[in-house]
């Protein structure tokens, strides 16, 4: 595997190989000196042109764990201010020769452009509406870690699926892992096609939420009121707020973060006992660690011998060949 | 009051009048009733003479060109080209874009007037005229705007417009949003004469869609453009036309709702003609999913029953011409992010081959239905289409129908390449286009070949 950008691409087996690796680093994690020498001399830069608490965090500090060199870089304040083009981000970050750019972007494909333009592995921690491969991973790293298997697992994913990335690759990953998904929400934030693009069940009511083991709530924004996709928070809480009422003892509640509280999730729920919200975070960790390790140190990666250039001279005009 | 009386509508570069002999090749032109092997001479530019294979006396002086397993059509026509004059002369300008027009077989091309500053005054139109008699190897017609600016507002001074040879007027690039300007322009109408020519799309309903509402963009969470966007503004647009008996052009339709909108307007006797493009004929939203800037444009590709719609429309007339709106585009504007990158595609060089690979060979379309649509594109506009009969200005593209070529292995004639064909293998290649009596292409090697036989 040389880059993580979509889960679309990912087969099976890569994805249970990043979930056992993971599993490896947990153990890291309960150590008193919680670093490993995996990636010592190797730079990592992590560019960010949106906004990002826990993902930007998670992935710098599984760089920090692996002796990596981190360069982070928000757009505000950079080149990228002053209209640079991705493409010219990319080869001034490139002549740096980092082994991997973790890349989130405002727009769909962003880090598949990135991939094409730079020998650094790339890993999308957001493009667009479009996916997140690594939150999808780090979910199903959270639920196996309390299911053991998603194999035949019920799975609602409850709210703005139409803007969300976490929702189209979760959908795909759980999918990967065996999971039956059910996408939930207002008409007008269900994207048109979707249910025949991917075989999932729709449902525009919360009516049959009892059947599903896991409810995966999305976040709400607040911008979609004017846009009128919804027309109040009063009314979307009140058909699509997942709540002590809705939730049942044996269900598991999973959110991506950062919550709205009172609006897609009812403050008891995020704290009760079967909220996995902060098993989320802790995955998160480990799992970017898995990713970076998989892409710049895996066993199937070997890295392109860059040593002093050719001795040869190529041929001059006139000399003879 | 009569209506405002235009100047001639079609400019080109003078040159020498073409005088050769093309012998042997297969001559096909409908209109004409035509389809036979002959030799076909062209004395100073008009075709003088079609006569049985071998027979025809050549000029003194002319050129001659073996044309045995070749094919001889009239040129086409595209009512609907950017040649970004004046203003984005970094994307094209008269001279490259008539190029790619001359090596795509083209003996006339309608270029659009959302350049900046729009064609909007007869001052600037009259400008880009005169650069045309200086740099326009295949003979151009310029459109005017409808508003000025293209701002959607005001109406432009038409009449004086049409006057100073606008072939007709349009907003192209974006929809006329206000009905009640739409209304007034089409008013208008019978004072100026020009038809209008119309980019169909609701701005409320695309919303900042950047591709076709459907399963690919659910997917690949892109806003879509939904069909209905087109489709109700057609509907709209056509009632305004009848009421007002108006003559309208509805620009690159996408969508079979569209068609459906069509048809049902021509049945109702709206005076209404629609064109559509190579690439919605021929691709559809499945090749976004590589989420290449290459494929964006607007309308966007839509689905594959769209698509089928579109081919039937072109089969029964429904449709009645092929227009590329070519779209040239300078790299940096589409090697970035798709939601980010300019909409439009070139197509004037490969856009017969295309048709020709992707319809006719596969048996779903006519050869003969093909030269109809794509030699139709000035007649909304009142520029008559080619014909190959004597006496008839020398409007010829000469053909090697079995040649195989891959898109830009030689380049483009076209400043830009932002071609969504590039790379393919097509079948058909144009070897030489006579445009308006003068030599305006001639493909390399066949020049070369040419002259051996001359020689010889």
């Amino acid at each position: 595997m040389r880059h993580l950008l979509a889960v679309e691409d990912l087969s099976r087996e890569q994805a249970e190989r990043i979930l056992e690796r993971a599993e490896s680093f947990a153990e890291v994690g309960r150590r008193d000196i919680k670093k490993v020498p995996t990636l010592r001399g190797r730079t990592i830069i992590s560019l960010f042109y949106e906004s990002s608490t826990r993902t930007s965090s998670s992935f710098e500090l599984a760089a920090k764990r692996l002796s990596a060199d981190l360069v982070s870089i928000k757009a505000v304040g950079s080149a990228v201010d002053k209209g640079e083009s991705l493409k010219d981000t990319t080869s001034t970050l490139s002549a740096y020769d980092p082994a991997a750019i973790v890349i989130r972007a405002p727009q769909a494909g962003a880090a598949k452009l990135v991939a094409g333009w730079t020998d650094a592995s790339v890993i999308n921690a957001g493009d667009g509406k479009h996916e997140h491969p690594s939150q999808a991973l780090l979910d199903v790293y959270t639920l196996r870690g309390r299911l053991g298997s998603l194999e035949g697992t019920r799975i609602w994913i409850v709210g703005d699926v139409s803007h969300s990335r976490v929702a189209r690759s979760c959908l795909l990953a759980f999918k990967l892992m065996g999971a039956e998904v059910t996408l939930c929400g207002p008409p007008t934030l269900i994207p048109r096609g979707i249910a025949d693009a991917t075989g999932v069940a729709v449902r525009y009511d919360l009516d049959e939420l009892a059947e599903a083991d896991v409810v995966y709530a999305l976040r709400m924004q607040r911008e979609r009121m004017s846009e009128s996709f919804v027309p109040s928070l009063r009314e979307y809480a009140a058909r699509y707020q997942i709540d002590e009422r809705r939730l049942g003892p044996r269900q598991l509640l999973m959110h991506p973060g950062p919550v709205n509280r009172g609006v897609e999730l009812a403050p008891e729920v995020i704290d009760s006992p079967q909220s996995l919200i902060t098993a989320q975070v802790e995955s998160g960790l480990v799992v970017r660690m898995a990713i970076l390790y998989e892409l710049l140190a895996g066993s199937d990666r070997a890295r392109p011998d860059r040593g002093p250039a050719p001795a040869e001279t190529p041929p001059r005009i006139g000399q003879p060949a | 009051m009569m209506m405002a009386k235009p100047s001639p509508a079609l400019l080109q570069r003078p040159g020498d009048a073409a005088e050769m002999v093309i012998r042997g090749a297969r001559v096909l032109d409908p209109r004409a009733d035509l389809d036979a092997v002959r030799d076909i001479v062209v004395r100073g530019g008009e075709i003088a003479e079609l006569a049985e294979p071998g027979a025809a006396e050549a000029p003194a002086g002319a050129e001659s060109v073996g044309g045995v397993g070749l094919l001889v059509l009239p040129a086409f026509v595209d009512p609907h080209v950017h040649l970004r004059v004046p203003g984005q002369e970094h994307k094209e300008d008269l001279e490259t874009g008539t190029r790619a027009a001359a090596a795509g077989g083209y003996c006339a091309v309608i270029a659009m007037a959302n350049t900046e500053p729009p064609i909007d005054s007869a001052a600037v139109l009259g400008s880009v005229r005169e650069r045309a008699l200086f740099e326009a190897s295949v003979p151009v017609g310029f459109v005017a705007n409808v508003t000025q600016g293209m701002a959607g507002g005001e109406l432009t001074e038409m009449a004086e417009l049409r006057e100073a040879g606008a072939v007709g007027f349009s907003d192209d690039g974006l929809p006329i949003r206000s009905a009640r300007v739409l209304r007034r322009a089409l008013q208008y109408q019978r004072l100026s004469g020009g038809v209008i020519a119309l980019h169909e799309e609701d701005p409320d309903l695309s919303g900042d869609g950047v591709m076709h509402e459907g399963e690919v963009s659910a997917v690949l969470g892109l806003a879509g453009v939904p069909a209905v966007s087109e489709s109700t503004m057609i509907a709209r647009d056509c009632s305004l036309a009848l009421y007002e008996r108006a003559r309208i052009h509805i620009q690159h339709l996408s969508a079979r709702a569209s068609v459906e909108e069509v048809a049902r307007a021509k049945a109702a006797g709206v005076e209404v003609t629609c064109e559509a493009s190579p690439h919605h004929l021929t691709l559809t939203d499945e090749a976004v999913r590589s989420l290449d800037a290459g494929f964006k444009m607007n309308p966007p590709l839509r689905s594959e029953d769209d698509r089928q719609a579109l081919i039937e429309g072109l089969r029964d007339g429904t449709i009645d011409c092929v227009a590329t709106d070519h779209a040239p585009h300078a790299p940096e504007e589409k090697e970035v992010p798709f939601e980010q990158a300019a909409m439009g595609v070139t197509g004037l060089e490969k856009a017969f081959a295309v048709l020709h690979t992707e319809l006719v060979l596969p048996g779903v379309l006519e050869l003969e239905t093909l030269v109809e649509r794509m030699t139709f594109g000035g007649e909304p506009f009142g520029i008559p289409a080619p014909r190959i009969e004597p006496g008839a200005p020398a409007n010829l593209v000469l053909i090697d129908p079995a040649k195989e070529w891959v898109v830009g292995e030689d380049g483009y004639e076209s400043r830009a390449f932002n071609s969504c064909f590039a790379g393919r293998t097509l079948t058909g290649r144009v070897l030489m286009t006579v445009a308006a009596g003068q030599v305006a292409y001639r493909r390399r090697s066949f020049a070369i070949s040419a002259a051996a036989e001359v020689a010889g």
